[in-house]
């Protein structure tokens, strides 16, 4: 008996499969994306190999001068020669170990957080976030315990920018919550007083603040006080992020449903441990997006504080442009300068990512 | 509104309160030399004016007030220490006791000198507003602008003196406006505007940043008075003298012909009068500044005379090469003049 054999199946069209198929779904799909794909591959021809060629071909590397750059591409030899000033500011040369080391010991220390398998992540982290201020202090500061004082009118540099983003995100996010717990809270006296503070500090601008605290504070306070100037800014910082840092998570703090309030006081849980066990683990995960963002823009805003002379990355940059041996060095200084800051800021979006899929925030149904 | 302006005049009141405080006779230098250095407010960075150099140190013919008076105060030009200003806070900060001395590159005005609770001490630099344009564009004066496109930093008083010279001279003109001098300088190279207007010092340091600097020139006009000069509180007249006789001390020095190399010596042989006043080996001139007796020779020695500090940081022996101009001795043709030493 015969049986029908099936002829087999005829492949896809070329122009529908493999990278020519992929090319014309998403690139050439009509005369207007045709358009669109053919002017965007004229401005990339346009503006990448310029780039490169500045960049990387005709750039100058090695050298010690000026006049060891040909100017026909970027002068690279202008960053090697101020790296130091860019990463540490006025910090004595031979102490700037110490400064590695706090990094260093920033790293060693804060790796057992990331470390999914440690169990005590909770009393671990108390205890670093109390010990490593002191030794930062100690190391970056120092003037006891056998080093000597650096005051912070030397610190500058990349350091500068992580040491007030460092401290105003460790300050920011603890005082934020609380600010955010207390707007919610029924008490009318403390609600009023985080409804103002909030308000307060999210009217005015960052660099308003940051005028104000080294303009106007030194006239208030008897002679010969100095408050620090990088404490002032410090301090400036974290009050103004904790405004934001609060709004976000009062998001989160909204978004609980009734019921898990409802239940956490039906189980007999008291304020705190109810808002510490039950709710804000939950709205804190749901808000990691929108804290990871107040982060990023603290980051690049710790340039602002150019507007009171404290030299962070940006400003060391900018003074060093100013030196006659170097005129004219600005586009390659600037552009070493996005560099790094994008280096962070990606870095820091591509950590809250992971610990989004981690902690699951999508809640999969 | 009403409420708004009782406020603005008690915080105005606090602050005259705070200069006022501040300053009292001779309190400034007990404590300078309590704490054993001179607190100076320099640039964040104007090239030859105040720089941090590779190794971090400071320098330019501001820092080098600063210096001068440390060596005449401590016998050592190093003991000063910066505070590096904007232009927003610097008066401010000289106000409230944060520095002893502002010396950044501050146009002296009867408003800054008589409003704000400050003296200027005396001008380390006359500067005024000029421009630079393109060899090719074959203009010698400014006068032959007509019509020009202008490039001018935005926010100075650049702006207003612009205006005026054109309205002036009946010629119109097209201003773009800038916010920093490296786009300005960008801009004058790629040809959007024909001539670049700013102080002149600042256009020296413009051309260099340009790659073709050979092809540009200042102008030989100059359309404002901006006299440069450091500030103190008013009301400590000793301080005040310190700071002023520093320069005017840094003034005869060059005007006697006394350099830093041959100042040790001129002290000890010093034939000329003047000189031997100057340098201390006559008379008790530095003790009535509160002063030890070699403080010129300090100042000379390790800091430099006048003409010794132009050439080293704006004029032939930096990469800028002002030339010295309204800047150079009375004698020389410069409007550059001290009160003697007797």
């Amino acid at each position: 008996m015969d049986t029908h054999v099936f002829k087999p199946d005829q492949p896809a069209p070329a122009l529908s499969v493999g990278p020519l198929g992929w090319l014309r779904a998403n690139l050439f799909s009509g005369w207007f994306n045709t358009l669109l794909t053919l002017l965007g591959l004229y401005l990339v021809w346009q503006i990448v190999p310029p780039l490169i060629d500045w960049a990387f071909i005709e750039a100058d590397w090695r050298g010690e001068t000026r006049a060891d750059c040909s100017r026909e591409g970027a002068c690279w030899v202008f960053v090697g020669e101020r790296f130091g000033q860019f990463m540490y500011g006025f910090y004595p040369q031979d102490q700037r170990w110490r400064v590695d080391l706090a990094v260093l010991l920033a790293v060693v220390g804060a790796a057992p957080l990331f470390v999914a398998a440690f169990r005590h992540k909770l009393r671990y982290g108390l205890a670093f976030l109390l010990v490593y201020p002191l030794l930062a202090w100690w190391l970056l500061h120092g003037g006891f315990l056998g080093l000597i004082a650096v005051p912070t009118s030397q610190w500058g540099g990349l350091m500068l920018t992580l040491v007030i983003a460092a401290v105003g995100i460790a300050g920011a996010l603890p005082l934020g919550i609380l600010l955010a717990l207390g707007r919610r809270s029924d008490l009318p006296a403390i609600k009023v007083l985080c409804v103002t503070f909030i308000e307060f500090w999210r009217g005015v601008p960052l660099i308003t603040v940051l005028f104000m605290s080294s303009v106007m504070l030194p006239l208030f306070l008897p002679e010969g006080m100095n408050l620090d100037k990088l404490l002032r800014a410090m301090l400036m910082v974290i009050l103004f992020e904790a405004a934001y840092i609060a709004e976000v998570v009062r998001g989160g703090l909204q978004a609980i449903p009734k019921g898990q309030y409802e239940a956490a006081q039906a189980m007999g849980l008291g304020y705190w441990r109810m808002m510490g066990l039950v709710v804000l683990p939950q709205a804190l995960k749901l808000v990691i997006p929108g804290i990871v963002n107040t982060f990023i823009a603290l980051f690049k805003d710790t340039s602002l504080v150019i507007i009171i002379g404290l030299f962070d990355f940006l400003n060391s940059i900018k003074r060093a442009t100013a030196d006659p041996a170097w005129l004219g060095m600005s586009t390659e200084g600037y552009v070493f300068a996005a560099v790094v800051y994008w280096i962070f800021c990606f870095g820091i979006s591509r950590y809250s990512q992971r610990l989004e899929r981690r902690l699951e925030t999508g809640h999969r149904h | 509104m009403k409420r708004l302006k009782s406020m603005m005049a008690v915080l105005s009141a606090v602050s005259l309160l705070g200069a006022a405080g501040a300053a009292q006779a001779g309190a400034t230098l007990d404590a300078v030399k309590k704490k054993g250095f001179v607190q100076c407010g320099v640039s964040d960075g104007l090239p030859g004016f105040s720089y941090v150099d590779a190794q971090g140190k400071y320098l330019g013919i501001d820092v080098d007030v600063c210096r001068a008076v440390a060596a005449a105060v401590f016998g050592d030009a190093d003991k000063v220490k910066y505070s590096p200003l904007t232009a927003k806070e610097r008066f401010t900060a000289l106000q409230s006791g944060e520095v002893d001395v502002l010396s950044r590159n501050t146009t002296w005005t009867s408003s800054r000198d008589s409003a704000m609770g400050l003296n200027f001490t005396g001008v380390t630099y006359y500067d005024g507003q000029g421009f630079l344009v393109n060899k090719s564009l074959g203009v010698s004066s400014a006068k032959e602008l007509d019509g020009a496109t202008v490039c001018i930093q935005a926010g100075t008083t650049t702006e207003l003196n612009l205006s005026d010279y054109f309205r002036a001279n009946n010629h119109t003109y097209t201003p773009i406006t800038y916010d920093t001098s490296d786009e300005s300088a960008k801009s004058l190279e790629s040809g959007r505007c024909d001539v670049l207007t700013s102080d002149q010092s600042q256009l020296y340091a413009q051309r260099i940043k340009l790659a073709k600097p050979d092809d540009y020139v200042v102008l030989p006009e100059v359309i404002s008075k901006e006299p440069l000069g450091p500030l103190v509180r008013q009301g400590d007249e000793e301080w005040f003298d310190i700071v002023r006789w520093t320069l005017f001390a840094m003034l005869n020095a060059e005007e006697l012909g006394v350099d830093s190399k041959n100042v040790e010596q001129m002290a000890k042989a010093a034939k000329n009068p003047d000189v031997a006043r100057l340098l201390g080996a006559e008379g008790e001139y530095g003790k009535d500044l509160k002063l030890p007796r070699d403080w010129v020779v300090q100042i000379v020695k390790q800091v430099g005379n006048y003409g010794e500090v132009f050439e080293r940081n704006i004029g032939s022996g930096s990469e800028l090469k002002i030339e010295r101009g309204l800047n150079a001795l009375w004698n020389q043709g410069g409007v550059q003049y001290a009160p003697p030493v007797r």
